[in-house]
This record gives C-alpha cells, sequence and structure tokens, in this order.
C-alpha cells in the first residue's frame, strides 16, 4: 500500500479509480444537484474542501486511534469540516449556499469522503493522503461539472448560468446562451435526467478504457510479419 | 420445372416478426385515417416523421453495434413504434417533440436494453413519457379543438405543415386546445356535467372526432384478435377494470368523469389494443395478461381521476411493464405431465 506513488495515487484519483464514475460513490447529490455548472462546481468545491481536510486529519491520528472507534472519529471529523465549508459558503457565497441547501449538510454522508477516510488515510502517511484527498476530489468535480454542463445545456439551452453566485458580480455575463428561447427540457433539469446523464459518461470513460486497452495489447503483442500458418497458439518462433 | 423436394417440418410461416409488425401498422390505418379526416393532417405528419426517425435512429445505432442494418430494419418493430407514437403524440405537436421521443425511444428504450425483443419497457410509451414530463405545455396544449371539426376549417395541408415545423403559433391557437379529458377534468369542480357538455371541446355525442378515432382503434384492435395476433386478455380485462372503477367510484357525473368518456375520449382504445398489448414488454402467461391488463385498467382510472395528467396510459402502461416479469414468475400455468405448476422462485433459486 505504501508503495504506490504518487503520480500512481493521482491517476487513481483522475482515472482509474475516480469516485464518480468507477467507485460510484456519493452519488446523490452528484444527481441532485447537477442541475447546472455552477451548482456542481460549489458542490465540488465544498466536496475538494472536505475531502482534503479529512485526509490529511485523519491520517494524523491514524496512530492514535483504534480500530473499534475509528469510524465514529473519522465521521466527527468529516462533520467538523462540512460545517465549516458550510460556514464559509454562508460567508462568501450565501445565494449559491441557498441554492444547494440541504446537499451542503449532508456532504457528511457522501460514502466517497468516508470510504477515502477509511480505505486510503488511515492507512497511508499525511503526503500520500493528501494528495488522494486532492486527486479524488477533482476526479469527482469534474464529474460534476461535466454532468452540469451536459444538463444545463440539455435542459435550458445554456451554459455557464449564474456564475456570479461563486466567482461574483464580474462572471454574471460569462453565461452563453447557445438556443435562444429554448423550451425548457425539463427531463434534463430533473433527477432522471442525471441518471441517463451519468450512464452516458460511464459508457463513455468504459469505451476509452477499452479502446486504451486494445492500443496497448496491440503494441505489445505486435502481429508476427511473415508468419502463414493458422491454427497455431502462442508465439511462433 | 423445378421439383423440390423439401424435407420436413413443412412449416409455412405467416406469423415471422416483420408479418405481425406489418399487420399491426396496417390495423392502425383507420385510426390515423379518422384522425386526419377530424384532427387534419397534423396526425399524419407526425406519424410519417416519427416513423422516418425511428428508422433512421434504428440503423444507426445497428450501425454502431455493428449488427445487419437492413435485416434488423427489416423486421418492422421500429416502425410500429414510430407509428404508434406519432399516433399518441398530439396532432399538431412541433416537429422537435416527435423527432425527440421517437429517437429517444428507440436509442434508449430499446437498443441499449439490446435491441428487438430485450426491452422490458414499451418504447413507444417510454418516448412519449419523456416528452410528456419535459414539455407539459406543449403536449396538453397542442390537441386540435372539435369546434373547427365538423367544418371545413380544419388545419389543411400546408397549416399542418407550418404549425409543426415553423411554429407559427398565432395560427395554431385557433386550432389547439386541451382534450376532452382535461377539459371536464378541470372544468366539473365549476360547473355541472350538462353545462360542461354544451362547450366546444364536446360537441354533443359522436360528432367531436374523439369517439369516433377510439372506435377506429377499436376496429383495428378487433382485426388484430381476428388475425391471432393478440388475444383478448389484455384488452378485455384493461377495459372491463377501467370500466368498473368508473362505474363504482365515478358514478356522478358531476363530479367525475363519466364512462362513456373514460372508454371512447384520449388513448383508451389505442392504448388497450395496440400498446397494453406489446409482446415484448407484456405479461406472456394467459392469467399474467389478465392481471396486467386489469392492472393498467385500474391505474389509468387512478392517474386520470386523481393524478395530475389529463390521460395516463403511458404512465399505467409503464407501471405495469415494471410488473410483467413479477407476474409471469406467479401465474406459470401447468405444463404437461406435472401435476401442479410450478410458480415464483425457491429462497436462493436462481430465474
Amino acid at each position: 500500500m505504501a508503495t504506490k506513488s504518487l503520480k500512481d495515487i493521482s491517476l487513481d484519483g483522475l482515472w482509474k479509480n475516480n469516485p464518480a464514475l468507477v467507485q460510484l460513490l456519493g452519488l446523490c447529490p452528484l444527481l441532485a444537484v447537477t442541475g447546472s455548472v455552477v451548482n456542481a462546481l460549489g458542490l465540488g468545491l465544498a466536496t475538494m474542501m472536505v475531502l482534503v481536510g479529512s485526509n490529511l486529519s485523519v491520517s494524523l491520528i491514524r496512530n492514535h486511534v483504534s480500530d473499534a472507534v475509528r469510524l465514529p472519529a473519522f465521521v466527527m471529523i468529516i462533520a467538523s469540516f462540512v460545517t465549516v465549508a458550510e460556514l464559509t459558503m454562508q460567508a462568501f457565497t450565501y445565494e449559491l449556499y441557498e441554492v444547494l441547501g440541504i446537499f451542503i449538510p449532508l456532504i457528511v454522508t457522501n460514502c466517497a469522503i468516508l470510504g477515502r477516510a477509511d480505505a486510503f488515510a488511515s492507512k497511508n502517511p499525511i503526503l500520500p493522503s493528501v494528495v488522494d484527498g486532492v486527486m479524488m476530489a477533482i476526479g469527482f468535480t469534474v464529474v460534476l461539472v461535466l454532468l452540469g454542463a451536459l444538463r444545463e445545456v440539455l435542459g435550458q439551452g445554456q451554459i455557464f448560468g449564474n456564475m456570479e453566485l461563486l466567482f461574483g458580480p464580474s462572471a454574471a455575463d460569462w453565461k452563453i446562451v447557445l438556443v435562444e428561447s429554448y423550451p425548457d427540457f425539463l427531463f434534463a433539469i430533473l433527477p432522471p435526467g442525471a441518471f441517463v446523464g451519468m450512464g452516458l459518461l460511464i459508457a463513455l470513460k468504459n469505451l476509452i478504457d477499452d479502446r486504451i486497452d486494445k492500443a496497448a495489447a496491440a503494441k505489445a503483442a505486435p502481429v508476427e510479419a511473415g508468419s502463414k500458418r493458422v491454427r497455431v497458439t502462442g508465439k511462433i518462433s | 420445372m423445378a421439383l423440390l423436394t423439401l424435407s420436413s417440418p413443412h412449416t409455412h410461416g405467416p406469423n415471422r416478426t416483420s408479418r405481425i409488425m406489418l399487420t399491426v401498422a396496417l390495423a392502425t390505418l383507420p385510426g390515423l385515417a379518422v384522425m386526419t379526416w377530424f384532427f387534419g393532417f397534423g396526425s399524419l405528419i407526425n406519424t410519417v416523421l416519427a416513423i422516418i426517425t425511428a428508422l433512421a435512429s434504428e440503423a444507426l445505432v445497428l450501425k454502431l453495434r455493428k449488427y445487419p442494418v437492413s435485416f434488423f430494419l427489416k423486421d418492422n418493430t421500429a416502425l410500429v413504434t414510430g407509428l404508434l407514437l406519432g399516433l399518441a403524440l398530439p396532432p399538431l405537436a412541433p416537429w422537435w417533440i416527435t423527432v425527440l421521443a421517437t429517437s429517444f425511444a428507440i436509442i434508449f428504450a430499446k437498443q441499449i436494453y439490446g435491441g428487438m425483443g430485450n426491452n422490458p419497457f414499451n418504447p413507444a410509451m417510454v418516448g412519449y413519457a419523456l416528452v410528456l414530463i419535459s414539455f407539459p405545455v406543449q403536449m396538453t396544449t397542442n390537441w386540435v379543438t372539435s369546434f373547427q371539426v365538423s367544418g371545413s376549417d380544419v388545419a389543411g395541408f400546408t397549416d399542418a405543415l407550418s404549425i409543426i415545423f415553423a411554429g407559427a403559433s398565432s395560427t395554431a391557437d385557433a386550432f389547439t386546445g386541451a382534450t376532452p379529458l382535461d377539459q371536464y377534468k378541470y372544468l366539473i369542480s365549476k360547473e355541472t356535467s350538462d353545462e360542461l357538455l354544451q362547450r366546444n371541446t364536446f360537441n354533443g355525442w359522436l360528432n367531436g372526432g374523439w369517439e369516433w378515432v377510439n372506435l377506429a382503434f377499436l376496429a383495428g384492435g378487433l382485426f388484430l384478435m381476428v388475425r391471432r395476433i393478440i388475444t383478448w386478455h389484455i384488452p378485455v380485462s384493461m377495459l372491463a377494470a377501467l370500466g368498473i372503477c368508473s362505474l363504482i367510484l365515478g358514478w356522478d357525473e358531476d363530479l367525475y368523469t363519466p364512462l362513456s368518456l373514460h372508454l371512447l375520449s384520449g388513448a383508451t382504445m389505442l392504448g388497450a389494443f395496440f400498446i397494453a398489448t406489446d409482446p415484448v414488454s407484456a405479461s406472456t402467461t394467459p392469467t399474467g395478461k389478465l392481471i396486467y391488463g386489469a392492472g393498467i385498467g385500474i391505474l389509468l382510472y387512478v392517474i386520470r381521476t386523481w393524478g395530475a395528467y389529463p390521460d395516463a396510459v403511458a404512465f399505467a402502461v409503464l407501471l405495469m411493464n415494471f410488473a410483467a416479469p413479477f407476474i409471469d414468475a406467479y401465474t406459470q400455468p401447468r405444463s404437461y405431465g406435472h401435476s401442479k405448476p410450478k410458480r415464483g422462485l425457491k429462497p436462493g433459486e436462481k430465474s
């Protein structure tokens, strides 16, 4: 476990073991709040703050907490960080906090965070744990934002709407209206659309993985030139 | 002279999938003709558009899945899905609703589950439910109201074309409105039944168009039964359940939609004979079909009466599609040589 390089940890978080696409953890906020890019980004950043903080703290106390009480301890840590994130959002992005509502406190129950604490941070030193937290959170946020963008485009015919909620008044004109007088496509705005969009993203990831595997296999075992024999398994010498 | 000696089995196969589907398509034609007569060319245009979209989406996905395209297109299942959707959608629905519903039906409801014969839900109804949930306004106000019906000023061919493709809403408003089911449901709390039936939408018994549309679909359905494409179980139990619910719970016409409107308005007959009887997603055992049909009838009544939507064939059928495998597992008939039928699964047993 400890032999994993930082590069591998990063690759795991971003792609191979992506919390949203592969572990399928934290689906509740993922599906509920990805109606637009700004909601998705807001929740992604809050999750990132909590995940990095909890991974760091859990890693710090990993040798001092007995196995029997580790989960309550982890949940306490996560809940504290969620409260911090909640208060931060209330202070700086109050409107967005109002929009996201219950899903900010619900980050406590995001199983991706507890999962990383228990599966990684409680067994690894501080630096790998923090890197793991950052990369997992980035992987999660990227999926959130992609899904948010997909649903905003399909649902409302626009993208980057209401960005001023997160980036201040100067971001109000970031909105790009793709189709004028677009009839709201409620299916994409409501949670069922998130399920379908999520399925499509997972399918896309599997497709890319498949392509990579095939390319790698072709590279690893190039076709023997000159061999005309068929029905032969293995390498021809 | 070619005297071929053919070996057994000497089956002649009139009931191949393509033939069955073509017969189903044929049986909808009276309904389509009556709809065109009463509601103008909108139904016809949307049906053709839906069929073209269905075939194109099917071909696209088959190509992506590296299946033989023409072989699977020739089984006519995509054609029937498109046709049923075209009939179910409002006659003057804008073109993108038809295209969206049909392509979603074929790509997501049918091909993603594995193509013909593997879809747990009726594809046409999945497409319909998608657009009904997404665009409630366009889906409930683009029906042709019947005050033009008796006269000659039903939307003509060019009118219908411009409304559907160019969204000429100013002309559309003159022709369109809610269905009789919709109107009755929302106005009955304010008026008595007699007052309500004086309104243009209803236009008296057998004058409104809807009754004739439903009777035409009934005729098409009976034709399918005579050709033994469908059995009597599902339509009869569905209509009976709907009728019984309506008689017991909604006998007061000043409070609830009357039985005649339930049976001969909206998509009742189309649903009973063409949609609920889908051989793939419906229940398949005789007892199961009776339960399945009755379930649709009850849900249809419940959603129509107390739900938010004026008509409910799509939701009722989709909800019972969920239940169909379960119903089938518990209604297996006794097979020859066994004294008892094998029903359900024992604990730990795999299906």
